[in-house]
C-alpha cells in the first residue's frame, strides 16, 4: 500500500484533533483531542520512517509517546484539581489570567 | 616694599575674622581692634605712598604675586596685586576715610549691643574694597566687587529688626546683582577675546581688537558700574540704602563703594578709548544720573535721602567725566577724592545731627540747630561750601575741571554736556543750600514725640566730632592742594593718560559761568527756605516735586516694567509649559495608553482563543515558508 495514504490519515486525524481543541469546552475532551494530535504526528513520523527507510522517525515517535505519557499525568492532575476548585471542567471557566 | 601690599588687605581681613568669629568675649574691645586694624592698613598705605613718591613717575607701579589661584592649562587666575598711582589714590582714600569713620562709629554705635559685629562688617568692607582696587586682574577685582556688595548688604540691613532695613538690604543686593552680571559677562568676553583677564595684557591688547568687541565689553562694564555706583537705570537702591547706620552711608554709600564704578571705567580706560559708542553711552548715563539725582535731592525731606540724591548726582559727574575719555579720567578721580572728603563729612554731620535729635531724619523737624551743635554746624557748613563749589574749596576745583572738560569734548556734544553740568551745578547749589537752611537756620521746629520726649539737641562726643573736623580740613584744602601746579594730573597721568581737548571757551569763562549758576541756585533756595518760615509739614508741591519725592517714580517704573512684566512673562511661560510641553508629553502617554488598552483586549483569558492564535500563527509561518520555497 502506498505510504502516502498514512500521511493523509495523519493529516485528517491532526485536523480532527485541532478542531476539537478549538471547539470543545470540556477540558477532558480538549485533552483527548491533544492526544489525538500527538498520535497523528506519531503516525506521520512512522510513515516517514517507512518512506525514507531509516529508523529516525520511529525513535522520535517513541520520544513523543514518553512525553505524551508524562503530559497525561500532569494534564489530568491539573484538570482534576481544576474541577475540584470550581466544580466545572470547562476550559472557558478557567479565565483568571484575563485582565 | 611690594611685600607690604598684601598687608593692606590682611589687616582688615584679620580684623573681620577675629571680630566675627571671636564671640561675645570681644564685645568690650571689639571696636578698638577694628579701628586699630583699619589704622594699621592706613599706615601701611602711607608707607607705600611715601615709597612710591621716592621713585620716578614711570616705575612707580608695584606688583605682588601672592599665589596662583586656579592654575589650569590655558586658564591662569592669579591672586596678584598691582599698586600704581590710581590704586594708591584709592588705597589712601579708602583706608583714610575708613579709619576716620571707624573712629566716628565708636561714638555713634556706642549704645548698640551689636557694635562688635558692626566693626567686623566694616573691616570686611575695607578688605574687600582694597582687594577691588589693588587687584591686578579682573577676576580678582570681581572678588572684591562681590565682597563689597556683601558688606554693603550686611551693613544696610544691620538693623535687621526693622523690616524697612531688611527690605532695603535685599533691594540693594538684588539691584547690584544685575550689575554684577554685567561684570561677569565682561570678564568672560575678555577671556574669549584676549585669552586672559590680567590688566596688563588686556589693556595692552585693545589696539588689535575689533571695535565691536570692545564696545560689547565696554557696555557690560558700564552695566556693572551702573549697579555699583547707583547710576540710571540701576539707581533705585541707593536711596533705600540710607536705612543703614549713618557711618555706613558715609563710608560705603558716599565715599568709597559707590565710586567703584568710576574706578572700573577709569581702570578700563583703554577699552573705552577704543569704543566711542560705549563712551557715548557712559556720558549719557552720567549726564542723566547727574540731573536725576540732583532733582531727587531737591525734594527729599529726609536729610540722608537728600544727601543720597546728591551722591548719585556727584557720581554722575564722575561717570560723565570718565566717559569723556582721556580728557576727563583725571578729573573724574580728582572729583571722586574730594567728594570722598566732603560727602563723608556731610554724612557724618547728618549722623551727628540725628544723634542729637533722637534719630529724627526729617529736616522739617530740625531748624536753628547751629546754636546747639556748633562743631557739627561748622564742619557741615564747610562740606556744604565744598560741594556747591564755593571758590577756593575742594569742590570748586574738581567740579570746575569736569565742567571745563565737558565743554572741551568739542562740538555740539560738548555744548550739551557743558550745559548739563552747569545746570547740575545750579541744582546742587539749590538742594544743598536747602539742606543747610532747613537744618541749621530758621526757627526750631522740633516737637515732643508721641511719648512726650522732647529732643534735646546737643553736640556729639569727641570721637564723632574729630573725624568730622579732619574731613572738613580735607573738604577745604584737598582741591586746592591737588590743583596747584596740576599736581594731581601729573600724579595720575602715567596711568590714565591726559588730553586737553579743544575748549570752545576759556577756562575763566567757564569758572565765571559756574559762579553765576552757583549764586542763582543759592539765591533761589534762600528765597524759598531762608526768607520765610518753613512749614513743618511738607506742602503738596508741584507735579515734579511730588514725582521727585517718590524718587522720580523709579520704583513705580521698576514695578510696572520689571515686576509686572516679569510676572506676565512667567505666566506666559507657565502657559506654554502647560499647553505645549506638557501637551506633547501627556499626549504621547495618552496615545500609548489607548493603544495598549486596545492591545490588552487580546488577552481575554480563554485558552481556546490562545490556541486559535497559535494555530493561526503556525499556519501563517508554514504558508510563508512554503511560499518562499516556491519562489
Amino acid at each position: 500500500m502506498n505510504p502516502v495514504n498514512y500521511l493523509y490519515l495523519a493529516a485528517l486525524l491532526f485536523t480532527i484533533g485541532a478542531s476539537g481543541v478549538l471547539i470543545r469546552r470540556n477540558a477532558i475532551v480538549v485533552f483527548m483531542c491533544i492526544e489525538l494530535m500527538l498520535n497523528a504526528c506519531n503516525l506521520a513520523l512512522v510513515a516517514f520512517s517507512r518512506m525514507h527507510g531509516n529508523l529516525d522517525g520511529q525513535i522520535i515517535a517513541f520520544f513523543t509517546m514518553v512525553v505524551a505519557a508524562a503530559e497525561v499525568v500532569i494534564g489530568l492532575a491539573i484538570i482534576v484539581s481544576l474541577f475540584r476548585s470550581r466544580h466545572s471542567a470547562s476550559v472557558d471557566d478557567a479565565s483568571l489570567m484575563k485582565l | 616694599m611690594e611685600n607690604l601690599i598684601a598687608l593692606l588687605v590682611a589687616a582688615p581681613l584679620l580684623g573681620a575674622a577675629v571680630l566675627l568669629c571671636g564671640g561675645r568675649r570681644l564685645d568690650r574691645a571689639g571696636h578698638w581692634i577694628g579701628t586699630a586694624l583699619a589704622a594699621a592698613s592706613f599706615v601701611t598705605g602711607v608707607v607705600l605712598f611715601t615709597d612710591m613718591l621716592g621713585r620716578g613717575a614711570e616705575d612707580r607701579a608695584l606688583h605682588q604675586h601672592l599665589y596662583s589661584w586656579i592654575p589650569v592649562e590655558g586658564f591662569q587666575a592669579d591672586v596678584a596685586f598691582q599698586l600704581d598711582q590710581l590704586s594708591m589714590t584709592f588705597v589712601l582714600l579708602i583706608t583714610g576715610v575708613g579709619t576716620l569713620i571707624h573712629i566716628y562709629s565708636i561714638g555713634y554705635m556706642e549704645h548698640d549691643e551689636r557694635r562688635r559685629r558692626f566693626f567686623g562688617y566694616l573691616n570686611l568692607f575695607l578688605a574687600a574694597m582694597l582687594i577691588l582696587v589693588i587687584a591686578d586682574n579682573y577676576l580678582l577685582l570681581y572678588v572684591g566687587w562681590e565682597g563689597v556688595g556683601l558688606a554693603s548688604y550686611l551693613l544696610i540691613g544691620f538693623w535687621q529688626h526693622k523690616p524697612s532695613a531688611a527690605t532695603a538690604a535685599k533691594k540693594a543686593f538684588l539691584v547690584n546683582r544685575v550689575g554684577d552680571m554685567g561684570l561677569s559677562i565682561a570678564i568672560m568676553l575678555m577671556f574669549t577675546t584676549f585669552g586672559t583677564f590680567a590688566f596688563g595684557p588686556v589693556l595692552g591688547a585693545t589696539g588689535d581688537t575689533s571695535e565691536g568687541k570692545l564696545t560689547a565689553i565696554g557696555l557690560m562694564l558700564l552695566l556693572a558700574a551702573c549697579g555699583k555706583s547707583a547710576q540710571v537705570p540701576l539707581q533705585s537702591w541707593l536711596g533705600d540704602a540710607m536705612e543703614g547706620p549713618t557711618p555706613v552711608s558715609a563710608l560705603i554709600h558716599a565715599a568709597t563703594m559707590v565710586t567703584a564704578g568710576v574706578y572700573l571705567i577709569v581702570r578700563s580706560g583703554a577699552i573705552f578709548n577704543g569704543a566711542p559708542d560705549a563712551q557715548l553711552v557712559v556720558v549719557v548715563v552720567g549726564a542723566v544720573t547727574l540731573l536725576f539725582g540732583a532733582i531727587v535731592g531737591c525734594a527729599k525731606d529726609d536729610i540722608k535721602k537728600a544727601l543720597a540724591g546728591s551722591t548719585m548726582s556727584q557720581i554722575g559727574y564722575m561717570i560723565l567725566a570718565a566717559g569723556l575719555g582721556p580728557i576727563g579720567y583725571v578729573f573724574a578721580i580728582m572729583h571722586l577724592v574730594t567728594h570722598g572728603f566732603f560727602k563723608a563729612g556731610l554724612f557724618l554731620g547728618a549722623g551727628s545731627v540725628m544723634h542729637g535729635m533722637n534719630d529724627e531724619v526729617d529736616m522739617r523737624k530740625y531748624g536753628g540747630l547751629r546754636k546747639y551743635m556748633p562743631v557739627t554746624f561748622v564742619t557741615f557748613g564747610l562740606g556744604y561750601l565744598a560741594i556747591i563749589g564755593f571758590p577756593g574749596l575742594s569742590g570748586f576745583f574738581s567740579k570746575d575741571m569736569i565742567i571745563e572738560a565737558a565743554f572741551a569734548k568739542g562740538g555740539t556734544e560738548g555744548w550739551i554736556l557743558g550745559s548739563v553740568t552747569l545746570l547740575g551745578a545750579a541744582i546742587t547749589a539749590f538742594y544743598m543750600t536747602r539742606v543747610m537752611l532747613l537744618t541749621f537756620f530758621g526757627e526750631k521746629r522740633w516737637q515732643p514725640d508721641a511719648e512726650g520726649h522732647e529732643p534735646h539737641p546737643h553736640e556729639s562726643p569727641k570721637s564723632m566730632t574729630i573725624p568730622m573736623i579732619v574731613l572738613a580740613f580735607g573738604s577745604v584744602f584737598a582741591g586746592g592742594f591737588f590743583s596747584i601746579g596740576d599736581r594731581f594730573m601729573h600724579w595720575l597721568e602715567p596711568v590714565t593718560g591726559h588730553d586737553h581737548g579743544h575748549a570752545p571757551v576759556s577756562a575763566a569763562t567757564v569758572t565765571a559761568a559756574t559762579m553765576v549758576v552757583l549764586v542763582i541756585g543759592v539765591a533761589i533756595a534762600w528765597a524759598m527756605y531762608g526768607r520765610k518760615p518753613v512749614p513743618a509739614v511738607a506742602p503738596r508741591g508741584s507735579l515734579l516735586t511730588r514725582a521727585a519725592r517718590r524718587d522720580l517714580l523709579q520704583d513705580d517704573f521698576n514695578h510696572v516694567v520689571l515686576v509686572r512684566g516679569g510676572e506676565h512673562l512667567t505666566r506666559s511661560l507657565v502657559y506654554v509649559d502647560h499647553t505645549l510641553v506638557d501637551g506633547v508629553v501627556n499626549g504621547t502617554a495618552a496615545s500609548m495608553g489607548g493603544l495598549s488598552g486596545r492591545l490588552r483586549k487580546l488577552q481575554n483569558g480563554y485558552a481556546r482563543s490562545y490556541a486559535v492564535s497559535m494555530f493561526g500563527g503556525a499556519a501563517v509561518l508554514i504558508a510563508a515558508t512554503l511560499l518562499m520555497r516556491a519562489v
